[in-house]
């Protein structure tokens, strides 16, 4: 299967040749070669725009802040220091940075918190899609790409225009007369939270029902002919089994959450900052490229950490699931 | 999986009761694909306002359309817009074929998985870590070369457009038959001969996934665009980033409501391109 034609006519010249295992081996290394060949252009690329500059940036978070951004060459850890601690400008001595700490801790929760109500929305729904008819499945999962697929400054913008004081929200309920004032609702950790959640919602459903689609729904039955009650069913049959695709949506929903810079920028303004924000506040006003060099490989350590907690609990469940 | 049915049928007679129902799923679920919509409605809809409010309807007008046709700056964004997409979905899906092409047709072996890692990286870390490091390395070139064009913004595009193009382009290869490919060898077609008139043509739906999937992620992008560019390199998602904080009219939406279609469109030309994929997959 894996011989492409060029390979086995190289094989089969090769055998004639040399015979036996030299001519396989030399087989094999033009195999080899080829392959990395065929990927080299591709990976110049990527090293140059995606991985290299990751490391230039690992480099610049240990040099000093220039005056007018930019860098100094000279080492220093105040890059590392400042992403959790401040110095007095008059005594020189260090505190805790409440204001980054504020803004870490809100990134990890509000995070988490998304990820939480994309699971209480995203499962139903996966479910669902699995039950459906095998032939109406894939409409249903395309029903749920296409939002995804479509751009998320437009998707944040019309969260936006939904709850804006002067928005269709608050519009309605004041000319109702359910509430005198419009409700605050922009600006707030809520409407990130909200945003959030509809932006990365696909991202929750299409591993759970990955998940499902495979789910054996005889012993769904078996568990109601034991006298399962539905609840004991969902939560001794389905939820373990549909839990790599549980844990995957989860990892694909915080990552991005973790490091989202749109969506809290729009929704969340300048009171309300996600990491992503206070990162591109340091290559902007902010003026400090160590800080935020600094900062971005925090968020990449705890983006590392997620995706091996991932790689840990996916290789565990698809042990025993085989 | 076609016995689900099946077995819910079965259960039926005995009792009215379907295993597959769980309390309140359903209704959840029809809110979520609700809440997945509705939001879109009020932006579309008033796109089409003939007044200024994004909350009163007070008629039916194309005017922020024509508005938007008529404005110079949203004209010159967009034409940035789809030259730096076209170029970027191009390049990518060229280089992504061939590392595609190399790294399905070989069994494992050393320093795959790095090149599969490094393939998907720009899927994993975070869009505002790389374009802080892209930041970091352009803003020096920059200084070092005085060049300010669109090169930069070209590169950061073809390379976290590559993961985009390679996926559907490997899983057409990894569902294709070898045997073609070796009948035209045994056949005396050199390989050039064998990629062209066999290969090429098999792969091609899923080329053409790629390279659409590749140019709505690039016209897409904000994040990397917003800090790579230089002055007076907008592109529409960072214009539009840049008007949403200013009063905002209809023109917002109406420009936001083309984007929407054009997204729409290609993802449903994918969708059936997949489809008949799998389709003609299952019948072979």
């Amino acid at each position: 299967m894996v011989n492409t034609a060029a390979n086995s006519a190289e094989l089969s010249l090769g055998t004639t040749l040399q015979g036996g295992a030299s001519a396989e081996q030399t087989a094999r290394k033009q195999e080899v070669r080829r392959s990395i060949l065929l990927s080299t252009p591709a990976l110049i690329v990527l090293f140059c725009a995606a991985s290299g500059p990751l490391l230039i940036m690992a480099v610049y978070s240990f040099l000093s802040a220039g005056p007018y951004g930019g860098i100094v060459w000279k080492f220093s850890s105040d890059g590392w220091a400042s992403v959790v601690m401040q110095r007095d400008i008059f005594d020189d001595t260090l505190s805790i940075a409440d204001a980054h700490v504020t803004i870490l801790w809100r990134s990890v929760r509000l995070s988490l918190l998304t990820t939480f109500t994309c699971f209480v929305f995203g499962f139903p729904t996966a479910y669902f899609i699995a039950t459906r008819r095998p032939e109406r499945r894939n409409l249903w999962l395309f029903l749920i790409t296409i939002p995804f697929w479509t751009n998320l400054l437009i998707r944040t913008f019309a969260i936006m225009e939904l709850i804006r004081n002067q928005g269709v929200v608050n519009t309605f309920l004041t000319s109702f007369g359910f509430v005198e004032e419009p409700i605050q609702m922009l600006f707030t950790d809520f409407a990130v939270m909200v945003g959030m959640t509809y932006v990365y919602l696909p991202l929750m459903v299409l591993p759970i029902y990955a998940s499902m689609e495979r789910l054996d729904f005889r012993l769904v039955e078996a568990g109601y002919d034991l006298y399962a009650t539905r609840f004991k069913v969902l939560k001794r049959i389905i939820v373990p089994l549909a839990k790599p695709g549980i844990i995957a949506g989860s990892i694909l929903v915080f990552i991005p959450a973790l490091g989202a810079f749109v969506t809290p920028r729009i929704l969340g303004g300048g009171k309300h900052m996600m990491l992503g924000n206070l990162i591109g506040l340091q290559f902007g006003q902010g003026r400090n490229w160590p800080l935020g060099a600094a900062l971005s490989l925090t968020l990449l350590v705890l983006v590392m950490i997620a995706l091996l907690y991932y790689v840990r609990s996916a290789g565990k469940s698809g042990g025993s699931h085989g | 999986m076609a016995d689900i049915n099946k077995l819910d049928q079965m259960a039926m007679p005995r009792r009215p009761f379907s295993v597959l129902t769980q309390t309140g799923f359903t209704e959840m679920a029809a809110i979520c694909f609700v809440l997945l919509y509705a939001p879109l409605v009020p932006l579309v809809v008033y796109s089409f306002n003939a007044g200024v409010s994004l909350a009163f309807w007070e008629g039916f007008s194309f005017r922020w359309y024509v508005a938007a046709w008529n404005n110079e700056m949203v004209m010159d964004v967009t034409i940035r817009s789809i030259y730096l997409a076209i170029t970027a979905a191009t390049i990518a899906t060229c280089l992504a074929t061939m590392a595609a092409l190399g790294t399905t047709r070989t069994k494992p072996y050393r320093g795959l998985t790095s090149i599969y890692a490094m393939i998907n990286q720009p899927l994993m870390v975070p869009e505002i870590v790389t374009a802080v490091a892209l930041l970091i390395l352009f803003a020096s070139i920059k200084a070092a070369t005085d060049y300010h064009g669109m090169a930069y913004l070209i590169i950061a595009h073809t390379a976290f457009c590559i993961p985009f193009a390679y996926l559907p382009i490997r899983a057409r290869l990894e569902g294709m038959d070898l045997t073609l490919e070796t009948a035209a060898a045994d056949l005396y077609a050199t390989r050039w001969l064998t990629f062209r008139r066999v290969t090429l043509p098999l792969v091609w739906p899923g080329i053409l996934a790629g390279l659409m999937l590749a140019f709505v992620i690039s016209l897409d992008d904000v994040v990397i665009t917003q800090l790579v560019k230089s002055a007076g390199q907008n592109t529409l998602p960072t214009y539009m980033l840049g008007q949403l904080r200013r009063s905002i009219t209809p023109e917002v939406n109406a420009i936001s409501s083309v984007l929407l279609a054009v997204s729409v469109a290609m993802v449903t030309i994918i969708f059936f391109l997949n489809r008949k994929t799998k389709q003609r997959q299952t019948v072979q």
